[in-house]
C-alpha cells in the first residue's frame, strides 16, 4: 500500500473501513466460545460419530442438526502448517510464528490457530502442541493466545 | 451417493458460444484509472470486435468484490461503463466473473436472452490483498486470527508435500513453465522466469511457499460477449461453443477437508464432460503452484494437454477476473483455429473452495 | 403478521435448532452461556480516485466546479466520473460550470448524523447547476428550512480561501440568491 508511484497530480488518501460487527453465536458456537472463556475446549459429535472441532451446527455430510457437545483436549497434533515471517498488526502473535491446523486430542477434524516457535525448523507436521490461554478471556478464538510446542511428536514416546 | 455416481453430463438445449474476449494489460497497480475508467475500454473493445451496439445485448452480468478497494456497491458505479440507460437487464455476482458468465449462460439457456455481455475486474492495489482476503473466511473461527491468504495456501501446500503429491522441484517447474509461457501473452504481468535452480535457492515467502509459488497481485479486468445459435455464427467466424459447464463447492470448513484433493473440481469436470473427448488445451485458475498440480490431477489432464499457455494466474491474477480470463484464453485459441477443444477452470474462495469447469469447442 | 405468527405457521425446527446437550461437561455447570460476540474488523485502503474525480476535486481547491460533457448526448455530468453513463463511453470535454443553480429537490433533516452536519432541523438539497444535466448534493443555509422550495435559485458558499482543499467540503453550503424561481417543469429529468 502506498508504494506505487503516482502521476504527479493524482490525489490519494487513506480510506479506513470499520465493520463493528456484533454477532449472534447460536447455541453451538456459543458453547465453544463459552468453553474458551472457561478454559475448556469442546467439539460436537457428527452423524458418523466423529468429533468435529471447532463444533458446527449441522453435519457436513448429512446436514442433520448436531447436539452432543463433547470435551476435547487442550493438547493436539499439528496436521499442517506454514510459517508467517512478518506478522501483520492484527494477527494473533506479533513475532514470527506458524499458522497451523491442529487436531485436538479427542477430535477428528482440525482447528486453525497460531503456534509460537523460534523458527520454521522447530515446527513439523505431527508435532504436539498445547493451548496457551490468554490472561483475559471474553469468549472467542483469541482466548487461546497461541499454541506452544510441547517438544513431543505424534507417535513417539514423551 | 458418492461424488462419482452423481456426475451426469447432459448437453444443454441451446448452443451458446463465446464470440468476443478483451482484457486489460494486467499490472501491479493501475493508479491513474478508477474501476470504471479501467473496465470501460475493455468492454468497448469486446463489443467493437464483433461490431455489436449496446442495444443488441440482452443481458449484462458482472463480477467484482467491494472488499478489494473498500467501496460498498462499487459495481453500481461501474455500470456507467455499459450505458445502462434506458434501463438494461443486469445482474452482478460478488464472485469471479466466470460465475457471472455461468449466470448469463443459464439466462440464455432459459430463453430469456440470446446475447450477453459479461465483465469482471479487480483492483487489489488499494489494499493489502492477502490481509483483505481473510475477510472471506468464517467470521467466528477463522476471521479473528486474520490468517493471510499466502499462509493459508502454505498450509495446503504442506499437506500436499507431506502426502507426496508435489515436490518443491515440481512447484518451481510449474512456476517456471507458466511464466516462460507468458512471454507470448501481451496482457501478462509477469513474463519470463529465472531458472528452476535459482528459484529453489530463494528464501521462503511463507514456508513452504517461495515467492515464485504465488500469483502476483494484479489490477485488471476482462470482458466477454456470449451469443446463442445463429447470432453467434454471425458475430464470429468460429465461435467457441460452450459444450459443458458446471460449478461445485467444497466445505468452507477446511479443517474438515483433505486439502490435497478438490472433489468439487473433479465433479464439475465430470459434469462438464471434460473426459468425453481429447483435450487440446486447458487453462487452470491456480493462484499457487501446488494448486496447479492438484487441478491437473482433479481434471484428469494427460501429459499431451497444453496447460496454461497464457501463463495462467501465476502470470497475472486480477481478483474476480482471473477465472473469466481462463475462459477467454481458451475461447481465443478456439476462435483463432489454433485448437478444437479446450477446458477452462475458475476458482473462488481460499484453497480451491469453489470450482467451475467449462468445455469449449470449435464445432 | 408479527414474527411470532410466522414462527407459529412454519414447520417445527425450521427456525430453531434442537437443544444442545452439554451434560457431559462439568465445566459448563452454572456458567453464563455466551450468545453474542463483538467481532470488529478494520481495514485501511489507499484510495486513489482516478483521473476525472481528481480533476473535479482539484478544481474545488481553486473554487472551480468542473463537469464533463458527453460528445454523443451533450449531457454534462457533475461530479464527473470520466464516463457518460447513458452511453457507456468516456466523456470528452471539460466544462467549467457557473456558481448558480436551482433546487431540484430537498428534504428537511431532523436527525443529523456525521461529524459535519449542521444543527437540526436543516434542509439538504439536490442542486442543478446551470448548464449541468445532473444535480449535486448539499445543505441549504441562510434561509429558514421551511422556506426552501423546488425551483429556488441558489449559489455555493465557499470556505475561506486559506481553507480551500481538493474536497467537496470546500463548499460549506448553498444559499438563496435574489433571482426569480425557475418553473419546476424545467427541472424534470434532472433530479
Amino acid at each position: 500500500m502506498g508504494d506505487a508511484a503516482l502521476p504527479a497530480d493524482l490525489l490519494r488518501a487513506d480510506l479506513a473501513i470499520e465493520y463493528p460487527f456484533n454477532r449472534t453465536t447460536g447455541p453451538v458456537i456459543g458453547a465453544f466460545f463459552t468453553g474458551l472463556r472457561e478454559r475448556v475446549l469442546v467439539g460436537i459429535r457428527g452423524a458418523d460419530g466423529r468429533v468435529i472441532c471447532p463444533p458446527v451446527e449441522y453435519d457436513p455430510v448429512t446436514s442433520a442438526p448436531l447436539t452432543e457437545l463433547v470435551k476435547v483436549g487442550d493438547e493436539g497434533t499439528i496436521t499442517s502448517w506454514s510459517w508467517v515471517p512478518s506478522p501483520r498488526a492484527s494477527q494473533a502473535l506479533a513475532e514470527p510464528h506458524a499458522l497451523a491446523m491442529i487436531r485436538l486430542d479427542g477430535a477428528d477434524t482440525a482447528l486453525l490457530h497460531v503456534v509460537a516457535a523460534d523458527g520454521p525448523e522447530a515446527v513439523a507436521t505431527g508435532a504436539r502442541v498445547r493451548a496457551h490461554w490468554a490472561d483475559e478471556r471474553e469468549g472467542g478464538v483469541t482466548d487461546i493466545a497461541y499454541f506452544e510446542l510441547t517438544g513431543e511428536h505424534e507417535g513417539t514416546e514423551a | 451417493m458418492t461424488a462419482a455416481t452423481s456426475a451426469s453430463f447432459q448437453r444443454a438445449p441451446r448452443d451458446v458460444a463465446i464470440v468476443s474476449v478483451a482484457q486489460s494489460r494486467h499490472e501491479r497497480a493501475i493508479v491513474d484509472r478508477n474501476e470504471v475508467e479501467l473496465i470501460q475500454p475493455v468492454i468497448q473493445q469486446a463489443l467493437e470486435q464483433v461490431g455489436v451496439q449496446k442495444g443488441e445485448i440482452d443481458f449484462t452480468c458482472s463480477g467484482s468484490s467491494d472488499y478489494l478497494a473498500g467501496q460498498a456497491f462499487s459495481f453500481v458505479m461501474t455500470l456507467d461503463a455499459v450505458g445502462a440507460w434506458p434501463p438494461i437487464a443486469e445482474s452482478h455476482v460478488e464472485m469471479d466473473g466466470a460465475w457471472a458468465l455461468y449466470e448469463a449462460w443459464v439466462k440464455i439457456q432459459s430463453g430469456h436472452a440470446d446475447t450477453a455481455l459479461i465483465y469482471s475486474y479487480g483492483k487489489s492495489s488499494p489494499g493489502d490483498l492477502p490481509h483483505v482476503l481473510s475477510r472471506q473466511l468464517d467470521p467466528y473461527y477463522y476471521q479473528p486470527l486474520w490468517p493471510d491468504a499466502v499462509a493459508l495456501a502454505g498450509i495446503q501446500a504442506r499437506q500436499m508435500l507431506d502426502a507426496g503429491k508435489i515436490t518443491p522441484e515440481r512447484m518451481a517447474e510449474i512456476a517456471f513453465v507458466s511464466r516462460e509461457a507468458a512471454r507470448t501473452n501481451p496482457n501478462a504481468q509477469l513474463q519470463g522466469s529465472a531458472p528452476v535452480a535459482e528459484l529453489l535457492a530463494a528464501d521462503y515467502l511463507s514456508d513452504p511457499l517461495r515467492r515464485h509459488d504465488c500469483a502476483p497481485i494484479s489490477d485488471g479486468g476482462v470482458a466477454v460477449v456470449l451469443a446463442a445459435g445463429d447470432r453467434a455464427k454471425r458475430w464470429a467466424d468460429r465461435p467457441a461453443w460452450i459444450r459443458g459447464i458446471d460449478h461445485r463447492i467444497d466445505s468452507h470448513n477446511f479443517g474438515a477437508r483433505d486439502l490435497t484433493v478438490a472433489p468439487s473440481a473433479a465433479l464439475a469436470a465430470a459434469n462438464a464432460g471434460v473426459a468425453f473427448d481429447k483435450v487440446d488445451v486447458a487453462e487452470l485458475h491456480a493462484p499457487f503452484t501446488p494448486q496447479h498440480q492438484l487441478l491437473v490431477d482433479a481434471l484428469g489432464l494427460g501429459d499431451d494437454v497444453s496447460v496454461n499457455p497464457s501463463g495462467g494466474a501465476l502470470a497475472a491474477n486480477p481478483m474476480m477476473a482471473a477465472g473469466l480470463i481462463r475462459l477467454g484464453e481458451v475461447a481465443n485459441r478456439i476462435m483463432s483455429g489454433e485448437v478444437d477443444r479446450g477446458v477452462a477452470h475458475a476458482t473462488s474462495g481460499h484453497l480451491l473452495q469453489q470450482n467451475l469447469v467449462a468445455v469449449l469447442e470449435g464445432a | 403478521m408479527t414474527d411470532t405468527d410466522i414462527y407459529g405457521v412454519l414447520p417445527e425446527a425450521l427456525w430453531s435448532q434442537p437443544e444442545i446437550d452439554l451434560s457431559g461437561i462439568a465445566e459448563f455447570d452454572g456458567v453464563e452461556a455466551i450468545q453474542r460476540v463483538r467481532l470488529p474488523a478494520s481495514i485501511t485502503y489507499d484510495y486513489i480516485p482516478g483521473l476525472a474525480q481528481t480533476r473535479f476535486l482539484r478544481g474545488l481547491a481553486q473554487k472551480k466546479i468542473l463537469g464533463e460533457r458527453s460528445a454523443q448526448s451533450g449531457d454534462v455530468y457533475v461530479p464527473p466520473r470520466g464516463m457518460s453513463p447513458a452511453e457507456g463511453l468516456p466523456t470528452s470535454e471539460q466544462v467549467e460550470l457557473p456558481h448558480k443553480g436551482s433546487v431540484a429537490s430537498f428534504c428537511v433533516v431532523h436527525i443529523g448524523f456525521g461529524t459535519n452536519a449542521p444543527p437540526t432541523p436543516f434542509c439538504s438539497a439536490l442542486v442543478l447547476l446551470d448548464g449541468a444535466s445532473v444535480s449535486v448534493y448539499g445543505p441549504i443555509q441562510e434561509i429558514p428550512y421551511d422556506q426552501v422550495r423546488i425551483g429556488m435559485r441558489v449559489e455555493p458558499v465557499w470556505v475561506d480561501d486559506d481553507q480551500l482543499a481538493p474536497s467537496f467540503e470546500s463548499i460549506k453550503w448553498w444559499r438563496p440568491i435574489d433571482e426569480p424561481d425557475v418553473p419546476a417543469e424545467s427541472l424534470k429529468g434532472h433530479m
